[in-house]
Formats: structure tokens, C-alpha cells, sequence
């Protein structure tokens, strides 16, 4: 452990490898939980999952024809959050079935391809996520989008409000609720697929929905909701991945495992103070 | 008495069928407008024709004095919307300043006053710091009211604002409605399932009866005709 530690702090490694895993995973963890905030209340919370077996697809493909992940990646899974909102929208189809549908095919298309070419190994990266290997493109990519999503949330934040809370309402007052979905759709799109390369396509949705929860439990204003989910988001991604390094645990599940005892602890507080009021 | 509201030939569907046809009427400021109809009738299609969230298919709505789409408050029909959202009374009142504020992205002091006196006039100052998930049926109805007030420059479109209450909330949301008609002079559109309320309250109905066929006249002259033996069942 002791080694762990000293090792952790030498020069090289932390500008090698610990410095960027640090800055592009805090600018994801704030991008999927400001989002989150909006997708769980929106109840669309099984989108971010769903998007995100989609890009594992997506990758396994790109890998098994030698291309550019990213790059197939990206375009791939917006196109496939734009049908999944659009699915939810529709009432005729139910859209989580739409989504486990879409999601399992996607999965499986890409197992499929995979294992039929042999690589495994790379392919397993993105179902388990690979933070310490995050490339600077990665990482400037990370940065760009958190600072799209942070600004958007500073300078939209009162017709973000109005969209989540009450669409019909917001399409009332002249608010173009249309353009707001699709503004989320493309923004959790890229935010998925960038997660997923260093959470894993099993754990990114939980960086999504984790925090809002958590912050619900004890948060009465959607101001409060925001601002805390955010707050616990990069706390508990800080401490976990703390936690990895120290005791040489997966980063991805270690990060997973503190949000949760968030939530625990959140929601033991809620009803404490329930109870005394 | 300055006309507000005038519809011309309004024809809509709504799913590929024809739900309104034809349809013509007009309002004054200051009028409280009923409108009665079955289920699928097109009330909602309306509705959104007035809000402009949907496009008739041909025929005019003109509105009249100066008055925006955006400017209309409106109160959408009943939901469980507020049942497990974290937000307080004083958030969701203030998003109904939302319309009138063209891309500025924050609220300015004013439009904060504006939430404020509709808290006040609706009763529900006192609850601004509480999360909506902890209010009745009826202070939710009211928060939602004092939301389109704030949107609301001179006309108000409720759909439905009674559906859920119980018998002491609803005779006290129709008083605050007919109160805001009569003292703040607001002009109302109410859609509504309940007759006998409406004829007492409002002073013009709108019967969207059948597709070719709809009713516009005072409550005397829709008791008085054969489509309302329907409804009251004499």
C-alpha cells in the first residue's frame, strides 16, 4: 500500500498517466451528472444505458475494421439518442422496450463481431473502462464538452427548469422544447461514449443516475438538486478513484461503489430529517 | 368592449381524423368562456391551436389588442407532474415568466415581484420555500394557477383545472377563477366537463358537440337549446 502511494506521487506517473485520467474524468463526472439531473427527472434514465451498449457496439465494431473508435462512436450513438427520444416521445411504442430492444441488439452485434475476429482485448476495455489509459484527445474532447454542458446549465439553466418540470407548459410560453431535446440528446450522446471509454459501458448510466438520486433524498429545490448532485458526483469520483490506486481496484467500479455509499448516507439523512420536522 | 380572441373557420386534426370543422367564435376582454365537449371532441386540439403548439390545417385564430401567443397564461390539464420533482413553489411559479423573456437568460428583479404578487393573490406566498411534492391536490392547483398568472397578460386558458380535486378545493378554485375574471378583469377560457358549474359561471359556452356540428352563445341560449338536453339530461 505504502508503495502504492509513493508510486502514486512520483513525477512521471502523475503527469503520464494520472494527471489526464484526473482532469477528463472530472469533466465527464460533471458532464453525466448535470445531465443526469435532467434525464432522471425527465424519467429517461434508461437512456443513457441503453446509449451506451450502443456505443459498446459501435466500438467492437470500429475495432474489428481497424477504424478510429471515436469516430464511429460518436455519430452512431447521437443518431441512435435522437431515435430513443424520439421512441420515448411517441406514445404508440413504449420506450423502454424500444430501448432494451435497440440496446441488446447493439450489445450483441458487437460480442458477436468481436469474438468472431478474435479481439477481446481491447473490446473488454470498453465494457470495463480503461480511466488510467485515457489518450490527451480523449481528454481535450472531455474538457470541451464539460465546458459546453456547464455553460449551457449557467445560461439555460431557467428553460432547462421549465423543459424538465413541464414540457407542455414550457411549449405554452414560446420555449422551442423540441430544440432542448435534441440539444440533450446530442450532448448525453457524447457524454456516454466518452464515459463508457473510462467507466465502461456497464457503469456509465450509474454516473448518470447515481447523483441525481442521491441529491433527491434530500434536496426540496431543483437548484439544490443540481448544485448537490454535481458536488457529490466529483466528490465521490475523486475518492474513488483515491481508493483505486491505493488498494488496486478497478477505477470504474471503485467510483460506482463510493457514489452509492452517497446515496446510502443521503438518504439515511432525508429520513432524519423527515422524521424531525 | 375590445374583441381579444377571434377564431375563423378553424378546421384541425388531430392523428390523421378531422376533429374540429368549420369551427368560428369570438371573445371580448373581460368575457369567461366555457368550453364543453365529450371526450375526443377536440378540446385538446383546440386548445393547442390557441396556444399556438400546433398549426390549424386552414382558418385564422386572431388575436386582438396586442396580445402574444407567449402572453397567453395557461394551465395544463392535470397531471402528476409535481408528485415526485424536486422544486419549490417560488421555482415553478417564476418559470411562468419564462415566455416574456426573449433570450435573456436570467430573471430580473421585476419579473421576481411578478411571482411574488401572484403568489400573493393566489394564496401561496407562504409555501414558496416548500417542495411541491409536499402540497395538496389544491395548493398544487393554485401554484400552477399563480404560474400562468405570471405568464398571463390579459387571458387565461385553463384545461380542466378541477379534475382531482375534492368537493371544498374545487368550489374554492372556482371562486379564485371567477374572483381574477371579475376583479383583475382577466379574460378566461375554461375547458370543462362539469355543466352546471359552467353555466353558472361563465358567460359564453362553447359546445364542440359533433364534428360538423358546435354551439357558441350565453349559457341562456345553450340552456335553451336542443344540444344541451344532452348534457342536463331534461
Amino acid at each position: 500500500m505504502t508503495e502504492n502511494i509513493r508510486l502514486m506521487f512520483t513525477p512521471e506517473f502523475f503527469r503520464a498517466i494520472l494527471l489526464p485520467a484526473l482532469i477528463g474524468g472530472l469533466a465527464v463526472t460533471i458532464c453525466s451528472s448535470l445531465l443526469g439531473v435532467t434525464l432522471v427527472l425527465k424519467r429517461y434514465s434508461m437512456i443513457g444505458d441503453g446509449l451506451s451498449h450502443i456505443g459498446y457496439g459501435a466500438l467492437s465494431v470500429a475495432a474489428v475494421m481497424n477504424l478510429a473508435p471515436l469516430k464511429v462512436a460518436l455519430p452512431v450513438v447521437v443518431i441512435a439518442a435522437f431515435i430513443l427520444l424520439r421512441l420515448s416521445e411517441n406514445s404508440k411504442i413504449s420506450g423502454d422496450s424500444a430501448i432494451a430492444l435497440f440496446s441488446t441488439t447493439a450489445l450483441s452485434i458487437g460480442i458477436l463481431v468481436s469474438s468472431k475476429a478474435g479481439i477481446t482485448n481491447d473490446v473488454s476495455h470498453y465494457m470495463f473502462g480503461s480511466i488510467l489509459a485515457m489518450s490527451k484527445s480523449d481528454v481535450i474532447l472531455s474538457v470541451v464538452l464539460s465546458a459546453i454542458v456547464i455553460a449551457a446549465f449557467i445560461f439555460l439553466y431557467n428553460r432547462i427548469f421549465s423543459v424538465t418540470f413541464d414540457e407542455s407548459f414550457a411549449r405554452a410560453t414560446g420555449v422551442n422544447a423540441g430544440v432542448y431535446n435534441m440539444i440533450f440528446a446530442v450532448l448525453t450522446a457524447v457524454t456516454v461514449v466518452l464515459g463508457m471509454m473510462m467507466m465502461g459501458a456497464l457503469l456509465i448510466s450509474s454516473l448518470i443516475v447515481i447523483p441525481t438520486l442521491t441529491a433527491m433524498r434530500i434536496c426540496r429545490s431543483f437548484r439544490g438538486v443540481v448544485l448537490t448532485a454535481g458536488t457529490v458526483s466529483v466528490v465521490s469520483f475523486l475518492i474513488g478513484m483515491f481508493m483505486s490506486l491505493l488498494l488496486n481496484t478497478a477505477p470504474g467500479a471503485s467510483i460506482v461503489i463510493v457514489n452509492v455509499f452517497f446515496f446510502l448516507f443521503f438518504s439515511l439523512l432525508g429520513t432524519i430529517c423527515r422524521k424531525r420536522s | 368592449m375590445k374583441k381579444i380572441l377571434e377564431c375563423s373557420k378553424l378546421n384541425a386534426s388531430y392523428d390523421g381524423s378531422d376533429v374540429l370543422r368549420g369551427l368560428s367564435f369570438s371573445l371580448n376582454e373581460g368575457d369567461y368562456l366555457c368550453i364543453l365537449g365529450e371526450n375526443g371532441s377536440g378540446k385538446s386540439t383546440l386548445v393547442k391551436c390557441l396556444l399556438g403548439i400546433k398549426a390549424p390545417d386552414s382558418g385564422r385564430i386572431i388575436l386582438g389588442n396586442g396580445l402574444k401567443t407567449a402572453d397567453i397564461g395557461y394551465l395544463p390539464q392535470h397531471t402528476n407532474l409535481a408528485a415526485g420533482f424536486p422544486a419549490t413553489v417560488g421555482e415553478v411559479v417564476i418559470s411562468g415568466c419564462l415566455g416574456r423573456r426573449g433570450l435573456r437568460p436570467f430573471y430580473s428583479s421585476k419579473e421576481k415581484e411578478t411571482a411574488r404578487n401572484a403568489m400573493k393573490r393566489l394564496g401561496v406566498a407562504d409555501l414558496a420555500d416548500r417542495s411541491c411534492r409536499e402540497l395538496s391536490g389544491g395548493q398544487q392547483q393554485r401554484m400552477f394557477l399563480a404560474r400562468a398568472m405570471c405568464a398571463a397578460k390579459k387571458l387565461l386558458l385553463l384545461d380542466e383545472p378541477v379534475t382531482g380535486l375534492d368537493p371544498t378545493a374545487t368550489s374554492e378554485m372556482y371562486q379564485l377563477i371567477g374572483d381574477l375574471n371579475k376583479n383583475d378583469g382577466m379574460t378566461i377560457i375554461m375547458v370543462s366537463h362539469d355543466v352546471v358549474r359552467s353555466l353558472e359561471c361563465a358567460n359564453r359556452i362553447l359546445c364542440l358537440c359533433s364534428r360538423d356540428h358546435s354551439f357558441f352563445g350565453t349559457p341562456e341560449e345553450y340552456a335553451n337549446s336542443h344540444i344541451s338536453s344532452r348534457f342536463l339530461g331534461d
